[in-house]
């Protein structure tokens, strides 16, 4: 009786000494972490973005041979020095074209990834993602208004300041729809609210692109998805991408709390309102700079948070850094497959991802139907 | 000792609703559908804006932070969202928030007390399995655990029998009892089920028309001529053999 009264005695106290001794009572297994994975996700997916990035690199259109390639990446590491026998264009190459190319196409698929998980989260809506909630179609309808308007080199100065506010804009214009049309927190309500503002979003910008005919290969080429920005685009995403991902990681147990509703989350003692705020800010700003720099990249918001899920467990903690890495690998993988199907043409890396992306939208569709949640 | 006492004015659902609370006891709120139990509770856990004041111990609870509030009123929601791929484990373990700094983690002591409290609730073999994979009377013990986990002396249980068969309703409400008894926790719950709550329940409130009908012990609230008014159910309350008045239905 001592001990049953111990567990849930003086509220005050510091919770260690309200702990029974790990020895009393039958024999017990150590204590378990919350959601323990199934498989070591996280090392699996870091070695899964390590090798994708690695045959990122040794493919492309130039014909590099791969093994030159290995020995300039092995040349490239600190304290390693090799002798290639690269020509220097070929290295040049290298280092101007398919380097940041693959470090960007990391960067883009971790930010949406992870956003998409973070909206998820903050939505408790498992088809929640930066598309369906009006970010992009934000980001679009700015970022062609910005292209049209600000003619000439200015407006590619532009152009992520003006995607962030068209995002951030697009989620608040849908999150407030949803709250007036449907009872607070109504999820489906919020989904309809989405596709709502994307769709007038998105006919805003086609009409906008219309009035700059002259802009329209630049404006569809954006649309599309290009990782190709170099090292210039990098350095203008990366602070973004810092801030942004450090702000949604940080969250991933609170994340947590939210998932069980708001009413349970509020009497845990959390500030719901100022959860909901910080995670939806951070995952806009993850996903506006991820727009900024590469156009309007469908389906790893979606695929790979779910993904996540099915690998690595259903907490928060696990799910978006799972999200961060395997976003990373399906973009950089995706982006390699947009450039060699029909090499030395390219593909728009925003069709890759929708032709593996919407088969596996209707399956995850299919499934959680058949679950019946 | 604690007492608690609530006022509350609201335009549409309650108001001026005033009780008490002994520590250590067991007060049932009844109604009828719609008459504001739920609403009742999740003022008290302080999840809904009301006006008046809830008083934990003597003290303001609206003085008091989130978080120590949540370290002296743990709450239960009629229908508890239990996400899926969540563990029994991952889920009790939310129950330590209160204890946690805003973007901290748990440490081993919160570990051992979600455990222990597993242990207790016979809940250990399920502790590494999802929450979408338990049955009704595992996953109300799941979220009387993660309530337990809070450590507070008051328990709020919105409905905790909604959706069990006899057997597990019985199995929670003992529990709950047995918790209540060993730990000197107070609670308060809404029970639809009148005979439930006349057998359990210390006191009771009948909560009507925005305010307290009755208010007592079982045998002054579950009255014939109480529940013919605010039920408009024919019923007939026996006297049992401990003491307390039996529910029994009439046909008209």
């Amino acid at each position: 009786m001592t001990d049953l009264s111990r567990v849930s005695s003086a509220p005050g106290s510091p919770p260690g000494t309200d702990a029974r001794p790990a020895t009393r009572g039958p024999a017990r297994g150590p204590v378990r972490g919350p959601a323990r994975p199934r498989v070591p996700a996280m090392p699996v997916a870091g070695v899964v973005l390590l090798l994708s990035m690695l045959a990122a690199l040794l493919v492309g259109a130039a014909g590099i041979a791969p093994q030159k390639v290995m020995l300039q990446l092995l040349d490239w590491l600190p304290f390693v020095s090799a002798d290639t026998g690269l020509e220097p264009v070929e290295r040049g190459l290298l280092f101007e074209l398919r380097l940041p190319r693959v470090l960007l196409a990391a960067v883009v698929g971790g930010l949406l990834a992870s956003a998409g998980a973070a909206y998820q989260g903050v939505f408790r809506n498992p088809l929640a993602d930066p598309y369906l909630l009006g970010a992009a179609a934000g980001a679009g309808l700015t970022t062609t208004a910005a292209i049209v308007f600000m003619k000439g080199e200015n407006s590619a100065l532009l152009i992520p300041a003006a995607a962030f506010a068209g995002a951030v804009g697009g989620v608040l214009m849908s999150y407030g729809l949803g709250n007036v049309a449907g009872r607070h927190g109504g999820t489906s309500t919020l989904v309809l609210a989405g596709v709502a503002v994307s769709s007038f979003l998105t006919a805003v910008q086609t009409f906008l692109q219309q009035l700059g005919v002259e802009e329209l290969r630049r404006i569809y080429a954006w649309i599309l998805g290009d990782v190709g920005g170099g090292w210039s685009q990098l350095r203008l995403v990366a602070p973004y991408a810092v801030v942004s991902v450090a702000l949604m990681l940080a969250h991933g147990r609170l994340l947590d709390v939210l998932s069980v509703g708001d009413d349970e989350a509020a009497s845990l003692g959390l500030n719901v309102a100022r959860v909901r705020l910080l995670v939806l800010l951070a995952a806009s700003l993850a996903t506006a700079s991820a727009v900024a720099v590469s156009g309007l990249i469908g389906f790893v918001g979606i695929v790979v948070p779910h993904m996540a899920r099915r690998l690595a467990g259903g907490s928060y903690r696990v799910v978006l850094p799972f999200s961060l890495l395997g976003g990373a690998a399906f973009l950089v993988l995706a982006d390699l497959i947009a450039r060699t199907v029909l090499a030395p043409a390219e593909l728009p890396i925003g069709v890759v991802t929708a032709f593996v992306g919407a088969p596996f939208f209707v399956a995850v569709l299919r499934v959680t139907r058949e679950v019946g949640t | 000792m604690r007492d608690l006492s609530v006022v509350r004015e609201t335009r549409t659902v309650l108001s001026g609703v005033g009780f008490e609370v002994r520590d250590g006891g067991w007060l049932a709120v009844i109604g009828a559908n719609g008459a504001g139990k739920s609403t009742l509770l999740k003022a008290l856990a302080g999840v809904l804006p009301h006006t008046g004041e809830v008083l934990l111990d003597g003290v303001p609870a609206r003085l008091l932070g989130r978080r120590e509030r949540a370290r002296l009123v743990a709450y239960a929601p009629q229908a508890p969202a239990l996400p899926a791929d969540m563990t029994v484990f991952g889920y009790a373990l939310l129950g330590r928030t209160p204890y946690i700094p805003y973007l901290g983690r748990e440490g081993r002591a919160d570990r051992e007390v979600t455990a222990s409290v597993l242990e207790r609730l016979d809940l250990s073999p399920l502790a590494s399995r999802p929450l979408g994979r338990l049955s009704g009377g595992e996953r109300q013990r799941v979220v009387l655990a993660r309530a337990l986990v809070q450590q507070a002396p008051v328990l709020l249980l919105d409905e905790p029998t909604t959706a069990l068969d006899l057997g597990h309703q019985q199995q929670v409400l003992e529990l709950v009892d047995r918790l209540r008894l060993a730990d000197g926790l107070t609670v308060v719950t809404t029970l639809h089920d009148l005979g439930l709550a006349g057998r359990y329940a210390d006191t009771m409130m009948l909560v009507a028309d925005g305010g307290v009908a009755a208010a007592g012990t079982p045998a002054e609230v579950l009255t014939e001529a109480l529940i013919r008014e605010h039920f408009d159910a024919r019923v007939r309350v026996a006297t049992g053999a401990d003491g307390r008045p039996e529910v029994r239905l009439e046909r008209p």
